[in-house]
């Protein structure tokens, strides 16, 4: 406790609500108003509609949808499968080795996300690998852009865990095949699903590398929500961001039921 | 050798644990091991550091193909760039101060005055982690626009539209990515303050210590790391942030990854906007190294931060 007084302690939470109210809980209430929102000229909608709702989840926009969970998907799988096999090669690897594989996987953080895209439109717009004017571009730059957060979310986890069962496993006669899918991905799963999970977010949410490589066919959902944004459509718009919001959230909860049935699976 | 085979029979002297490096030849199991870094390292190299070597290439060379300094006297003399590098420095610092004040106050109040519904509103702060920014950029024309709410409600009362213009001008990039970036801040300090004793919150009080000094005395101290870490942080996304300018769309703001946008696929100017981008990358990656060397110090993965 830190402020004793009753007085105290009311204008602390007063100061509290006037500031977390207008920064935090307006914008989000703003968001729901405006995707619901028919006419709207005073201080709140004078009528209400759903039919920006079901725009949103129709015809262009549902292609959107489908595009953007396919995209978050592949690009967080590899993101996955890259740095988690990183993470768990550079404990096995000499010091050095270790160092420079750990900036490297941590760059993409500190690189802008436009650069990124940049990057992927001057190297693969010609040459061996075309991938400009595919949807593999938009994968490979969310892939890029995600992998430094599940190699962290991974490597922290391999931090916490004993490496004294893998040693047993292993002296036990188990192959390294065995004591890594037995033994090392089942302990590091708390790790791996909340990679899943920051990785699907964050992709899911992309819109500075995206805006610079998309084509045509592949419009992933932020930047259709910001085409309609730019041309007016402001309330279609904020129903689509709350798509947006409804399919990341389905896509976590996916996440997390697999992880209970693995959990599951493995305490019978 | 398997586990069962070691327990039938009984060796006098048993073999030594397979994964231990077998005697005679333990260099070359220690490099066999390590090639297996090769594959992933690899892939990170072809589609990340390839790509952005050539964006520092590019840069050297112009549209007509004549190799020089040309593009970079040209695209760092322009009054453009000039601007845009000043509005994100601006952006950048101004946003971070904020986040560490607000940060700071709304921590406190959730870690050692907590009301009910704390627990609730700490849970909302972690859900707009995984938020994308430009939710709130989206989320401010409404607000603050000229035909917002907060300009309806004034024009309502009789006080005129006080928010004129306000949507358009840097302040309200700087306001939204306060409200964006402050949850970065707020994670490691409350994970710091859970580590506070509250007993000498007590002590301190039943000396005779107010409020304001418990803070500044007690707290503050201990939440330099964690303010340090979550700082250098926000001032990094801050720095790269697009989203939100993007969303907000104000033409007088110009931030670097605006102009990088603009010009890479607005304009298809790839040596200018390369240029942009490797002065862009460079101001991060200096500004990275001094989170990395801030967060090796303090220890700073242990207050939950990402990265």
């Amino acid at each position: 406790m830190l402020v004793w007084s009753r007085s105290g302690r009311a204008f602390v939470w007063a100061l509290f609500a006037l500031v977390f109210t207008p920064v935090v809980l307006g914008p989000l209430a703003m968001l729901v108003i405006a995707a619901f929102a028919g006419d709207w000229n005073g201080v709140l909608p004078s009528t209400w509609t759903t039919e920006h709702f079901r725009d949103a989840t129709d015809g262009t926009n549902l292609d959107s949808v489908v595009v953007s969970i396919q995209t978050a998907l592949l690009a967080a799988g590899i993101a996955l499968v890259v740095g988690t096999w990183t993470a768990i090669a550079a404990r096995n690897a000499p010091r050095p080795v270790r160092r420079i594989a750990d900036a490297v996987l941590h760059l993409p953080v500190a690189v802008p996300s436009v650069v990124v895209g940049l990057g992927m439109l001057v190297a693969f717009s010609d040459g061996p690998l075309l991938l400009n004017g595919t949807k593999w571009i938009v994968i490979a730059a969310h892939a890029v852009l995600v992998v430094a957060f599940a190699y962290a979310t991974v490597s922290a986890g391999l931090d916490r865990t004993d490496q004294a069962f893998a040693d047993v496993a292993a002296s036990l006669g188990a192959s390294p095949l065995r004591v890594l899918f037995r033994v090392r991905l089942p302990m590091l799963l708390p790790s791996l699903s909340a990679a899943a999970s920051l990785a699907l977010a964050l992709s899911m949410g992309e819109v500075g590398a995206t805006i610079m490589v998309y084509p045509a066919d592949w419009r992933t959902l932020p930047v259709s929500v910001f085409t309609l944004t730019d041309r007016g459509k402001v309330l279609l718009g904020s129903a689509v961001t709350l798509t947006l919001l409804l399919a990341t959230l389905i896509l976590l909860t996916v996440v997390g039921l697999l992880r209970g049935k693995v959990e599951d699976r493995r305490s019978h | 050798m398997t586990a069962t085979a070691t327990v039938a029979a009984p060796a006098p002297n048993p073999d030594p644990p397979s994964t231990a490096p077998k005697p005679g030849r333990p260099h070359a199991q220690k490099f066999v091991n390590s090639l297996w870094i090769l594959p992933p390292l690899l892939l990170v190299g072809g589609f990340f550091l390839y790509p952005l070597a050539l964006v520092v290439k590019q840069s050297f060379i112009a549209k007509d193909g004549t190799v020089g300094l040309g593009v970079w006297r040209e695209t760092v003399d322009s009054p453009q760039f000039t601007d845009a590098l000043w509005h994100t420095v601006k952006i950048a610092v101004l946003s971070t101060a904020g986040c560490l004040v607000l940060g700071f106050f709304l921590a406190v109040v959730l870690a050692f005055v907590p009301f009910p519904g704390a627990r609730l509103v700490s849970r909302l702060v972690d859900t707009i982690l995984a938020f994308p920014s430009f939710l709130i950029a989206l989320a401010f024309t409404f607000l603050y626009g000229t035909a917002g709410v907060v300009n309806a409600m004034a024009d309502e009362l009789g006080a005129g539209q006080p928010l004129v213009g306000f949507l358009y001008s840097p302040w309200c990039v700087i306001f939204a990515e306060v409200t964006f970036y402050t949850p970065f801040v707020m994670r490691p300090l409350l994970a710091a303050f859970a580590l506070v004793p509250r007993d000498r919150l007590q002590v301190a009080a039943s000396l005779g210590a107010g409020p304001w000094r418990v803070v500044t005395r007690i707290l503050l101290p201990e939440a330099v790391p964690a303010l340090a870490a979550g700082g250098s942080l926000t001032l990094l996304l801050t720095l790269n942030e697009f989203g939100i300018v993007l969303f907000i769309g104000a033409k007088d703001v110009t931030t670097l990854p605006m102009l990088v946008h603009a010009k890479g696929a607005v304009t298809f100017d790839y040596p200018g906007a390369c240029v942009v981008a490797v002065v862009e990358v460079a101001l991060s990656l200096a500004l990275y190294g001094l989170y990395r060397f801030v967060f090796s110090r303090t220890g700073a993965a242990r207050a939950g931060v990402v990265a």
